[in-house]
């Protein structure tokens, strides 16, 4: 497979922004602040917090397949396997007093020493859990926004209940921070955001082109900006060099899958400690995994400098991931339409429910709906013990045999 | 006989199946052996048992696919097919209808389900348990301390067959035991044993008409196959060789892939 050249840039600028986390944990006056990936960190940014988010660090545990080992401390203290293998792998790391941050810079020893913890529920009620952890650990606060769940319809009350909690936020956060909101510096950090998450969308969007130039796989891995850089002027940058990159690729008929036969989509989180392999396979099989949900969820259309508060509250309401299944599903037939797929992959997650779409009748709907034939494979994000290598490779196989065959 | 030749090798995990045909697409050959830990010494010994059989396709063998588990590891296989394409090929074959095949193999099962004009429409496999499985009864039989044909033939003298609740094999193993304990008889306990397959297989996927059940558990006429046909309220439609439906697939891939007809 034909590798990315803005892979290096994206190592170096993820490696600037632990860089800077962990510099602001030890500078007497740094401040910083913890945040859940879809939480709202423009008004973090806007008050001059360093942001870490604890997702990305479990995430690159899963990665590295340390997670798995490290989950059983987390357990040892009452946290259950079948919870969010992300938090369980975090905790276990923190446990262990292990970090994977120091996999991409040996010299840092620790995650940066929180002085708040800011979630939004908009995801799911774990990382609240996960949050009070480290909120008892540092003695410090955890505030944030308790999001409506299942959405139908994104009315205007919805928004405006998320957006009042945003601004209860503004007060306590002004507090540890040590200084007042700047309300520019707010619209500033909303626009950013914006700006990114256009470039992000356009990122992914080249999937959509035959063959595609890039798959979800890769996509996992390029948009750490997207999630850890939201608000900062480097992340837009990079997807402009990205972007440009990609439109080359297809301007030259570069394909990320060379012999590209099958189209997929991917609903649901990754198999992280298994991105690789089942990368390769899929690509052994000349099948591309044009497009997903999971790297979806960073683009944020609703974001608007004129109305900080009001925008934010809504783009956090929108999110795939809080709205109901009619919802859901009317989304995953226009996706499956907009990236020309064979069919869906649907990656039911053990310990993420919130991530994990199949349970409630979702692929055989899709299947009569809107045509789309799917495949579910059972494994974990974090947690390799609930991943069966010879059955999601079996899976897999025969459905891209399955689609190649219904293909014309 | 007729060549050219196709074979069809089904590495699975407990049991390696071999089916040639000659260039009509008739059965020259078929073959089983226990699958063992070396995947590639019982592909060949099963080459060797065809060849034993039909002499004549010495040097005729066209082309051969591998499927089951072991289908990377048979050397000599001129590509390899998962064995839900496989159990496709044979059902359409053999049966030549839109049918649903449901396959009890060593590690797991399968329904795949094909329409009308044999294409697969869709796959279900059971989830990371090897409840309702080949393993499953394996694992049961060796519990009452005999053999998965002994377990066969305890089940035929069951009459009221105990429910087995847990969904896991090493739960249910502890279950046998308080029902032993319990003054269950083991033929009851061995019926039981089988209705824990099926409810496994029912909740996978909606069952219409035109089950069709494979795999070496799929015994025509046996304990499994009534005890679907009870859970389902209809006949299932059972191959004369169900254990072999993987290794002809393949051999029938083994001929569309060499430009025959199939
Ligand atoms: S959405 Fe899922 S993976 Fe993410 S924090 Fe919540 S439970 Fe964990």
């Amino acid at each position: 497979m034909p590798r990315l050249e803005s892979t290096a840039r994206l190592q170096a600028l993820m490696l600037e922004a632990f860089r800077e986390c962990d510099a602001a944990a030890r500078a007497p006056q740094g401040r910083v602040a913890w945040c859940t990936s879809v939480g709202p960190v423009e008004l973090l940014r806007a008050l001059g917090f360093a942001v870490f988010f604890p997702e990305n660090h479990a995430a690159m545990l899963g990665a590295s397949r340390a997670a798995t080992d490290l989950i059983p401390a987390a357990s040892a203290e009452g946290y259950s396997p079948d919870v969010c293998s992300y938090m369980t792998s975090d905790i276990g790391a923190f446990r262990r007093g292990v970090t994977a941050l120091s996999r991409v810079d040996p010299s840092i020893t620790s995650v940066p020493r929180p002085d708040v913890l800011v979630y939004d529920t908009n995801q799911c009620r774990d990382v609240v859990d996960w949050f009070s952890f480290y909120g008892r650990q540092f003695g410090v606060p955890v505030i944030g926004v308790a999001a409506p769940r299942g959405v139908d319809a994104v009315t205007d009350d919805l928004v405006a209940a998320v957006a009042s909690q945003i601004r209860g936020l503004v007060a306590p956060l002004e507090a540890i921070a040590g200084r007042r909101l700047d309300p520019g510096r707010l619209r500033d950090a909303v626009a950013i955001s914006r700006d990114t998450s256009l470039l992000w969308r356009r990122v992914l969007s080249t999937g959509s082109a035959r063959p595609s130039p890039l798959t979800f796989f890769d996509a996992c891995i390029h948009m750490g900006p997207a999630v850890i850089l939201r608000g900062d002027p480097r992340s837009a940058a990079y997807y402009e060099g990205l972007l440009a990159e990609l439109e080359g690729r297809i301007a030259r008929g570069v394909a990320a899958v060379p012999g590209e036969r099958v189209r997929l989509y991917w609903e649901g989180m990754p198999i992280w400690g298994r991105l690789r392999d089942v990368s390769d396979l899929l690509a052994r099989l000349g099948a591309c995994v044009a497009g997903s949900t999971y790297c979806s969820s960073w683009v944020f259309d609703a974001l608007d400098p004129a109305a900080p508060f009001d925008s934010m509250a809504r783009a956090s309401v929108e999110l795939f991931i809080t709205r109901t299944d009619a919802v859901k599903e009317r989304v995953l037939a226009d996706e499956a339409r907009r990236y020309s797929v064979d069919g869906m992959v649907f990656h039911d997650a053990k310990t993420c429910p919130n991530n994990s779409n199949c349970r409630y009748g979702m692929p055989g709907r899709l299947a009569a709906g809107a045509g789309v034939p799917s495949v579910i494979v059972h494994s974990d994000l974090n947690d390799l013990r609930l991943h069966a290598d010879e059955g999601v490779r079996l899976a897999l196989e025969a459905f891209v045999e399955q689609c190649a065959e219904a293909s014309p | 006989m007729n060549g050219p030749f196709y074979c069809g090798i089904d590495v699975g995990s407990s049991y390696a199946k071999a089916v040639l045909l000659d260039g009509a697409g008739r059965v020259a050959a078929d073959v089983v052996r226990r699958t063992g830990v070396a995947f590639e010494a019982v592909a060949e010994a099963l080459r060797a048992d065809l060849l034993a059989a039909v002499p004549g396709a010495l040097g005729g063998i066209e082309r051969t696919i591998a499927t089951g588990y072991g289908r990377e590891n048979v050397p000599f296989a001129d590509g390899a097919v998962t064995e839900l394409t496989c159990q496709a090929l044979a059902g359409w074959h053999l049966f030549r209808r839109a049918v649903t095949v449901i396959d009890v193999g060593g590690q797991d099962t399968k329904v795949i389900v094909l329409g009308d004009d044999g294409r697969r429409l869709s796959f279900q496999m059971n989830r990371r348990c090897a409840s309702g499985t080949g393993a499953f009864l394996e694992e049961m039989a060796a519990r009452l301390d005999t053999t998965p044909a002994g377990l066969e033939a305890l089940a035929e003298r069951g009459h009221d067959a105990v429910a087995l609740s847990s969904f896991c094999t090493v739960f249910a193993k502890s279950e046998l035991l308080s029902l032993i304990r319990g003054g269950r008889s083991v033929e009851d306990i061995a019926l039981g044993v089988y209705d824990a397959v099926v409810r496994r297989v029912v909740e996978m996927t909606p069952l219409h008409d035109g089950i069709v059940l494979t795999g070496g558990a799929a015994r025509p006429g046996g304990v499994l196959v009534r005890r679907l046909e009870a859970a389902l309220g209809r006949p299932v439609l059972v191959p004369e060789k169900p254990q072999l439906t993987g290794a002809l697939g393949a051999a029938l891939m083994a001929m569309r892939d060499g430009g025959a007809p199939v």
